[in-house]
């Protein structure tokens, strides 16, 4: 299990709120400046600390969605309903409002431009994040590896990113499919990760692609064991699992 | 000193409910993982310890699962930030597993099936702190949870709790484990904060 060391004492910063944008009608990217911020790798993640009036406080993980940009930062929240974080980072805030963060962190969920091997990146819900920043990385690099995105949204309308994926596929080496798993565009299939969608959308195996999933649990073990049983590399596979908790 | 975020109040847990800093009350069980879950099968599964000097005890899932085992009801704290509290558990305690090694080792690097390292100082895992477990809320402990077995230290983050556990190398210098290689601490007590390098 080859990986870069990250070392070092992780300080909390002040990111200030520059600007924010709504993704879907429950995301929303919130663009930070974040001044000191050491930079960053495609697929790492900050952890944000929120402080009431009385001291107490409440911390989360939230990936970076932006490729690294000097002191500019960009995350995107899906709001939980009852949540007790992201309401607040996606409602409350506005621009001009301080956020204590520190990072980055995680460095084993990475991409690194210098690759070259083919990726296939698998990303459930909000679970595109980190895969996002990888897709920027790549395009920031002008890389040639080719990326292959499998994204499996409840709806059309709950997908992030829609509008950039689309140009992105465009201009770069992307190729973008959609899974719909509770209604889909006319004339498209409804359906959850299976083996048959992975063998459509998948590297072959021969093809030694580097593969990134992240998303809810049941997404990222189902992905995960689909792909060890098409015959990919299990070393070759990194997960990073967010997102609805399941039952024991 | 913290800034107060304007307009933020926080979800208030009830007044008995102490949680280390920086934590959640989940009550779900999460996962985390670094890749697939490995296929484990009980009828290949061994367990090794193996000293600084290199001499080896090792258990098949027979023998281990004839050894003593106790009831184990803890609070997990996962560097995620959430925490789980009252967890049931059955394992083998470490008391007995080391019973009978001879050793002058301060540290144990937990080796996983799929290469999961972790590392902790060997008294940790001493006098009733820690368990070799393989139920979870009376039921094989699931693979996704770490089953056949893995190891429970839960007054240190979870990531400490090797999942899918298959040996313990006893070291007499500290070195690093897979997330501790990445920045993560190398002790990980929750109640100090000790999430990251240097904290
Ligand atoms: C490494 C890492 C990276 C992450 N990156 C992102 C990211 O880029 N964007 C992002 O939006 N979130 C991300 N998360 C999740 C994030 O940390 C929070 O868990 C999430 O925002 C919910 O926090 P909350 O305080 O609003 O809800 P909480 O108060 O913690 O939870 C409220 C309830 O909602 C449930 N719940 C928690 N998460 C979800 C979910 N995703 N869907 C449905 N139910 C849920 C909980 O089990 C609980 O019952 C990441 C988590 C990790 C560990």
């Amino acid at each position: 299990m080859a990986r870069a060391a990250v070392p070092g004492r992780l300080n909390w910063l002040v990111a200030t709120l520059s600007a924010a944008r709504d993704e879907t009608a429950t995301a929303k990217t919130l663009v930070l400046d974040v001044p000191g911020w050491p930079g960053h790798l495609a697929g790492q993640h900050v952890d944000v600390k929120l402080t009431a009036e009385d001291g107490y406080s409440a911390q989360r993980s939230y990936s970076i969605a932006s490729a690294p940009d000097g002191a500019r930062l960009e995350l995107t929240v899906q709001r939980i309903a009852d949540g007790e974080v992201s309401p607040y980072l996606t409602e409350v805030m506005e621009p001009g409002d301080p956020l204590e963060l520190r990072g980055p962190i995680g460095g084993w969920f990475v991409w690194n431009p210098r690759s070259t091997a083919p990726v296939l990146l698998l990303a459930g819900g909000s679970g595109i994040v980190p895969l996002m920043a990888m897709i920027r990385a790549h395009a920031a690099a002008a890389s040639k590896v080719p990326l292959r995105l499998v994204y499996s949204v409840r709806n059309p309308a709950d997908a992030i990113y829609a509008s950039e994926l689309s140009e992105r596929s465009v201009a770069s080496p992307l190729t973008v499919t959609y899974l719909y798993t509770r209604t889909a565009p006319p004339g498209m299939p409804v359906g959850r990760i299976s083996a048959a969608a992975v063998a459509a959308a998948a590297w072959p195996t021969q093809a030694r692609p580097a593969i990134f999933i992240c998303g809810p649990t049941g997404f990222v073990e189902t992905a995960a064991n689909l792909l060890v049983g098409a015959g990919h590399d299990p070393a070759a596979i990194k997960t990073e699992r967010f997102g609805p908790t399941g039952d024991a | 000193m913290s800034i107060v975020s304007r307009g933020f109040s926080g979800r208030r847990r009830p007044g008995d409910v102490k949680l280390p800093p920086g934590q959640y009350l989940e009550t779900g069980f999460p996962v985390l993982s670094a890749g697939p879950t490995p296929p484990v099968k009980t009828a290949t599964w061994q367990f090794t310890i193996k000293t600084e000097l290199g001499q080896q005890h090792r258990w098949d899932w027979q023998q281990f699962t004839s050894l003593p085992a106790e009831q184990i009801t803890t609070d997990i704290h996962c560097v995620t930030k959430w925490s789980k509290l009252g967890t049931h558990w059955r394992g083998v305690s470490l008391d007995t597993l080391l019973g009978g090694v001879r050793t002058n080792a301060g540290y144990v690097m937990a080796r996983s099936y799929g290469g999961y390292t972790t590392n902790l100082p060997l008294p940790d895992l001493r006098d009733g702190k820690a368990w070799v477990a393989y139920e979870y809320e009376g039921a094989p402990l699931h693979p996704e949870h770490g089953g056949p077995a893995r190891l429970l230290v839960p007054h240190l983050y979870f990531w400490k709790s090797a999942k899918w556990v298959t040996g313990l190398d006893l070291m007499t210098h500290d070195q690093h484990g897979f997330w501790e290689e990445l920045g993560y601490h190398d002790y990980g007590d929750p109640w100090r904060e000790q999430r990251y390098q240097g904290d």
